[in-house]
């Protein structure tokens, strides 16, 4: 649920960013507080929202797996973003799209089969002399 | 011709510098903020234990945390300075996918992760993945 919260937030939260940004009229170097306005806008606002919860969620996800297994999965919402395209927006999407959809499931399908974390030997059982533990730690 | 080579060259070392600092720091970003909630423990055991006070307590008061973030920081820049100068469509695929690769790479070393075949298998069919997508 965690690591699809991140694919799903980052995705929406730029898709809220862009939408927002486009709506608004050319920021200059000349008048740099006009970003500081455009934060208080509504999308820009989800956007940041979104991006909020897309970041509590990576850091929760990063304290029980590891970053090999979160990035890959999270990559997820590439995809998510394709179909979202293709079937509610009905925008065209081209084969080197859905190629690069493809691989990416089946890039997430690997990673999902093994496990999360990584595990570590506690120091205690080290000091019992379990062999599994050395081992793993070699 | 002649004189055109050395302008080529060039650029193509400026982008390849400019996506290489955006990988760097974003790289380097991603490994001590994994690192750090690493050291901190499951957030969600810390939740249920000491409240949600008590999990966002015990991530700001990490210093390996705000050395990520910091990191992560100067990646945006470095991208937003890399989008002042070239394509989109150049920047944006190759940085998202070569930082999986190296990614793998800081999680074996650094982390000492278990980065299996399947994850290497992973992260290479992800990066060719992305990088197809954004085309």
């Amino acid at each position: 649920m965690i690591l699809g919260l991140v694919s799903l937030c980052a995705p929406l939260g730029d898709t809220c960013l862009s939408r927002g940004m486009t709506t608004l009229p050319p920021i200059t170097l000349a008048h740099p507080f006009s970003l500081i306005a455009a934060v208080f806008t509504p999308w820009i606002a989800l956007g940041i929202a979104m991006l909020f919860g897309f970041f509590a969620s990576y850091l929760t996800a990063l304290s029980w797996a590891d970053l090999t297994y979160v990035l890959p999965a999270t990559a997820f919402g590439n995809v998510i973003v394709a179909l979202f395209a293709r079937f509610f927006l009905h925008e065209a999407v081209s084969w080197q799209r859905w190629f690069g959809v493809v691989l990416i499931t089946v890039g997430v399908g690997f990673v999902a089969q093994g496990p999360s974390f990584t595990e570590r030997p506690t120091p205690a059982a080290l000091v019992e002399g379990e062999p599994q533990a050395e081992e793993q730690l070699l | 011709m002649t004189l055109l080579l050395p302008v080529l060259t060039e650029r193509f070392w400026t982008a390849a510098g400019m996506i290489a600092a955006i990988i760097l720091c974003s790289s380097t970003g991603e490994v001590l903020t994994a690192a750090a909630m690493k050291s901190i423990g499951d957030l969600d055991e810390i939740r249920a234990h000491s409240g949600m006070k008590g999990a966002i307590r015990a991530v700001i008061t990490c210093p390996l945390f705000f050395a990520g973030v910091s990191f992560l920081a100067l990646a945006f820049f470095s991208l937003l300075f890399a989008l002042n100068h070239l394509n989109l469509s150049l920047v944006a695929p190759a940085s998202a996918s070569l930082t999986l690769v190296t990614n793998a790479i800081g999680g074996k070393i650094f982390l000492k992760e278990n980065v299996d075949h399947r994850r290497w298998t992973a992260a290479v069919l992800v990066c060719i993945g992305v990088y197809f997508l954004a085309h």
